[in-house]
């Protein structure tokens, strides 16, 4: 149907080549152009200094590539810390250039998929934990950072468990950036006035949502087609029921998905659909339409990570009306269940990563090392992303709904990894799958644990 | 000027880069798909040499088949459609008034991006504010269709799209080839006594037969590799209810790390579409053009 219809179809390759070419365009230009006139002060500063004291500091000049995910457009805050940063950086070490690359999320993984393969990974770019990271791991891409993580206590500067997550064999391969739990978020305008109060257990919630249905209020805003979200769900209810340890030992395969506590957890699931607890449409809505209801007021609670706080914090965009009036609650214990309510569902988001063909490794790991500390001091306040490194909530000027999460993430008891990361990218895709056919209820819980199980044995 | 063009080294100049650019961006990529069809690869780290495997796989992968069946119903639709889109064209080919405002109306489609096409879209079938959906309740309907979330209707509902896309490239296309019928003929059928339909069936269609035949082919083939809205709109679900080839090899390939049998897909797929092309030319082929 495309004019060009003769010339034969797009095949993967040219389309990998053509992700590849657009990747490079737009901020690149920008980005190089900016870091060259870094570079050119830096070289001035070095030659004054070296005029000055004379010194035979003939260190070589060396340029670090750097790929990030935080365009200048959508996310100012995050790429004004990286600038500073790298800005730091290049300050301390005169002889270093930072090259930046930036793209956004997908063309981001594309990109890095595509360059990997190619062996031209930058010197220093983003991954994400677990799954994402394993092939690259796999294929010496990526190198341990094992060395740099022992000097100064680096390592004990992290929240614990954050790193196990970038871990493959024992070795660490990135160092993390952010850090997510994901909480109920409810507006307590509407709770008040449909007279519901924050359920404790399972059966509380579900005559809330009765309550709100009845009266003609979406309980819970959630857009399935992104699939993830609908995960959330069943992990929490998972979890409630069988502890952490039901889905992580299917998972990792020291027990099996046909768990009954792992299929009760989906029955669950279709039993609120049943009490149409979620927004009417909702596995062809996108996370962005559902967070759009929850925001309109059109939805009464929405499960997110904690990266959506500053819409309900900080963003000057949201009406500060809106803003006062959402709080959090743990997602509710189940009666009878294994599951501690401060069992969280989250896990850490990017870390940075050193290629293991970089011609310039040590520099690299100094600058990661670098860039992890002073991301942490600085992210939750001026970009509310919460970072990998422990936030002394003492110390930082935060909202309050700022604080109580980090508050209970200082005091969870457990974090399970959200489980398509955790997952190996086949099975989590069989897993995503079966999520959105077992909310618009076209496979029946046995099948939905079937199917898992199955999933897992072949990826074994 | 004929002296230049038969000196072969001038033809070679005035092709080549042509030529280069055509083999090294299509042809090498596409032999290139074929043999990392043969591996067992993620993308990523070191290539393992399976022979058939994959292309084995593809025969027994049911997930495959349901989007290949997705793919060739919406060719179907796709020419289905065309015969809408040639009654529309005869009409405005024909002197209607203001013809000149619906062949403006019904290419603005095209002019626009197939990422806007969807955005557009997907506020049209919203489940609660949808423009689809609330004209439906204010006529009474209680619980209107789910378009894009009821795995039986979904597939449908993107079709409409992917055709409303299309609708003014074929009737551009149709209503250049009936305005190049010379007069004459027209006016001769009218002194003869033949009705318009008669006019339209037997002398303006057998006169257009060529143009037709092509855009046959380019409906089929463009349908066998489409990608875009359904993408956008739905990134295949739910559960697969809208997967189609091309959306099937993009989710192997860069979402699950199977690049090999990504590539092995994406193979297939064009020489299933090599296949069909020539079916379709045998199909509609005559033995000589229509003339008056």
């Amino acid at each position: 149907m495309k004019k060009k219809a003769f010339v034969p179809f797009m095949t993967l390759t040219t389309a990998a080549l053509m992700l590849a070419a657009c990747g490079g365009g737009g901020n690149d230009a920008n980005e190089t152009a900016s870091a060259d006139e870094n570079n050119s002060n830096n070289t001035n500063a070095n030659a004054n200094n070296e005029a000055a004291n004379n010194a035979a500091e003939d260190q070589e000049e060396v340029t670090i590539d750097f790929m990030h995910l935080w365009p200048q457009g959508s996310s100012p805050d995050h790429h004004r810390i990286v600038s500073d940063i790298i800005a730091d950086f290049e300050a301390e070490h005169p002889h270093v250039t930072v090259e930046l690359e930036v793209l956004e999320n997908e063309q981001y993984k594309n990109k890095l998929q595509v360059v990997s393969s190619s062996n031209q990974l930058p010197d220093v770019g983003m991954t994400w934990p677990a799954g994402f990271l394993e092939p690259y791991v796999n294929g010496d891409m990526f190198t341990p950072l094992d060395d740099i993580l022992e000097e100064d206590g680096l390592r004990d500067e992290f929240v614990a468990g954050t790193l196990e997550a970038y871990e493959v064999d024992g070795e660490s391969y990135a160092l993390p950036l952010e850090l997510n739990i994901a909480p109920v978020f409810y507006n307590k305008a509407i709770f008040e006035e449909h007279g519901v109060e924050v359920p404790e257990t399972y059966d509380e919630f579900l005559e809330v949502i009765d309550t709100l249905a009845e009266a003609g209020m979406p309980p819970i805003a959630l857009g399935n087609r992104d699939r993830w979200t609908g995960s959330l769900w069943y992990m929490y209810l998972a979890d409630r029921i069988g502890g952490s340890e039901a889905l992580n030992s299917a998972i990792d395969r020291s027990g099996s998905f046909e768990d009954e506590r792992l299929v009760e957890a989906a029955e669950k699931i279709q039993e609120m659909v049943d009490h149409d607890a979620f927004i009417s449409g909702f596995n062809g809505l996108s996370d962005q339409e559902a967070k759009a209801e929850f925001m309109n007021g059109s939805a009464a609670m929405y499960l997110i990570g904690s990266w959506d706080l500053p819409n309900y914090t900080t963003n000057e965009e949201v009406p500060q009306e809106f803003r006062d009036s959402i709080d959090f609650f743990k997602f509710p214990e189940v009666d009878g269940g294994d599951g501690n309510v401060d069992n969280w569902v989250g896990g850490p988001g990017v870390g940075l990563f050193v290629s293991e063909e970089s011609d310039v490794q040590e520099e690299s790991k100094a600058f990661v090392k670098h860039f992890a500390q002073e991301w942490g001091k600085r992210s939750v306040e001026e970009a509310g992303v919460i970072p990998g490194t422990q936030v002394n909530t003492e110390e930082v000027d935060l909202p309050d709904l700022f604080v109580d999460v980090l508050d209970d993430l200082n005091n969870a008891n457990d974090i399970t990894l959200f489980a398509d990361v955790q997952m190996s990218s086949s099975v989590a895709e069989t897993h995503l799958n079966m999520i959105q056919s077992l909310f618009g209820g076209e496979t029946t819980p046995e099948e939905f644990a079937e199917t898992h199980e199955e999933a897992l044995q072949e990826d074994e | 000027m004929n002296k230049i063009m038969s000196d072969k080294r001038i033809i070679a100049m005035y092709t080549l880069p042509a030529l280069l650019l055509i083999l090294t961006l299509i042809y090498v990529p596409i032999v290139m798909t074929g043999y990392y069809g043969l591996m067992d690869w993620d993308g990523i780290g070191a290539m393992t040499f399976i022979g058939l495997e994959n292309y084995a796989a593809v025969m027994t992968d049911g997930a495959f088949w349901s989007s290949a069946w997705h793919s060739f119903l919406l060719a179907l639709f796709s020419v289905g459609s065309l015969v809408l889109y040639l009654g529309v064209s005869l009409v405005l080919a024909g002197n209607v008034k203001g013809a000149d405002l619906f062949r403006k109306i019904y290419l603005i489609p095209m002019l626009l991006s197939s990422v806007a096409i969807a955005q557009l879209w997907m506020r049209v079938y919203h489940p609660t504010n949808g423009v689809m959906n609330r004209f439906l309740t204010s006529i009474g309907i209680e619980n209107p269709p789910l378009w894009l979330s009821d795995t039986s209707i979904v597939l449908f509902a993107i079709f409409i799209p992917i055709i409303w896309q299309y609708a003014g490239f074929y009737i551009i296309i149709y209503y250049a080839a009936l305005k190049n019928i010379p007069k004459e003929l027209e006016e001769a059928a009218k002194i003869d006594g033949a009705s318009p339909f008669q006019i339209a069936y037997k002398i303006k269609l057998p006169l257009i037969s060529g143009i037709i035949k092509v855009t046959i082919v380019l409906a089929v083939i463009g349908s066998l590799k489409y990608f875009d809205l359904i993408y956008v709109m739905t990134d295949g679900g739910p559960n697969g209810a809208s997967e189609v080839m091309a959306s099937y090899m993009y989710k192997l390939a860069f979402r699950t790390n199977d690049f090999g049998y990504g590539s092995a897909i994406g193979f297939f797929m064009l020489v299933m579409i090599l296949i069909v092309t020539y079916l379709i030319r045998r199909a509609t082929a005559t033995k000589d053009e229509v003339q008056y």
